[in-house]
């Protein structure tokens, strides 16, 4: 696995608090280990829509990322939702289907930003930085996956 | 056979299995098939509907399956019939979502149904229209197979024989 200087909030230097959305256990634990690396935590987890909802709800993470075809409710619905109840939500879409009109549709709903599956880590980590903006800051290599960083559930 | 349409689903079979298990692969067997599909191990299959018609089958044998998991996963994953399913199922949505993405960039529109366990030993017998192309990627995990049956669709192939461009 390939290692990223920590992408931290700017404000309190703690790390980025990620909610994953995905039907797929393999897709959310291959998320969560990437977002280990880039020195993030894992807010929460979801596998559809719905349960997205309510676990931003639950722990108003600061990026959703969020796959699109899921049952219950599917990614595109879920983003409109949470960001019309929370309009500074930053929610990237990570899907394997990305064709230019579902971009759109998604980008045109509230999603930020767009990553297509299989998910290179180099690539989701350049967006994460450039989703944060100025509320995200970039700390030394040495921080990634420090103790009390990344990977614990809240 | 319409290659065009069966060229997107081996181009993102390619790229998906290189990238997801980090390691060369190359194309083994690669058979066309009107007979009953025969099931090899744990199958997915997903049905396309709209401009594009047919269907494609990801079929994994078990200890494969385990060890492409472990891959997606990036770490130790107990073996069970679950484990087994969602990766199978995980690698078809991969694979028919980039397809979809670079035929829907081409101008069709079709409808994608969610995978279904392919449960049976034999499949339907295709007919001569839905001849299917059997493929086999040859993985450091394992071998992957993947049976595409792809057509035009009713709409298509109307508006061809009626000389407008869909």
């Amino acid at each position: 696995m390939q290692e990223f200087a920590a992408l931290l909030r700017k404000q309190d230097r703690q790390p980025v608090r990620y909610l994953v959305v995905d039907d797929s256990v393999f897709a959310r634990k291959n998320l969560a280990r990437m977002i280990e690396t880039f020195g993030g935590q894992l807010a929460g987890e979801a596998g559809d829509g719905a349960a997205a909802i309510t676990e931003y709800d639950r722990t108003n993470p600061d990026i959703v990322l969020m796959d699109i075809t899921m049952p219950q409710m599917e990614g595109i619905e879920a983003a409109e939702r949470i960001v019309q109840k929370h309009p500074e939500a930053r929610v990237v879409m990570v899907s394997s289907v990305g064709y230019q009109e579902n971009i759109v549709a998604a980008l045109q709903r509230g999603a930020r930003h767009f990553v297509q599956k299989p998910v290179k880590p180099e690539v989701l980590y350049e967006v994460i930085k450039y989703v944060m903006g100025e509320d995200g800051a970039v700390a030394s290599a040495a921080a990634a996956g420090a103790p009390g960083g990344a990977g614990g559930a809240q | 056979m319409k290659m065009e349409l069966i060229q997107p689903f081996i181009n993102a079979a390619d790229a998906v299995l290189a990238q997801s298990l980090a390691s060369p692969l190359s194309i083994g067997n690669l058979s066309m098939e009107e007979e009953a599909y025969r099931r090899k191990g744990m199958a997915a299959m997903v049905r396309l509907t709209g401009d594009i018609e047919g269907r494609v089958i990801f079929d994994l044998d078990k200890e494969t399956a385990v060890r492409v998991a472990r891959c997606f996963a990036g770490a130790e994953l107990p073996e069970s019939d679950d484990l087994v399913r969602e990766t199978v199922f995980e690698l078809a949505n991969q694979v028919i979502g980039n397809a979809v993405t670079t035929l829907n960039d081409q101008g069709f529109h079709f409808r994608v149904h969610p995978p279904v366990l392919h449960a049976a030993e034999h499949g339907a017998k295709n007919s001569e229209d839905t001849e299917a192309l059997v493929m086999c990627f040859e993985t450091a995990s394992g071998n992957v197979f993947m049976n595409i049956a792809m057509q035009y669709g009713c709409a298509q192939v109307k508006g061809a024989a009626a000389g407008s461009h869909a």
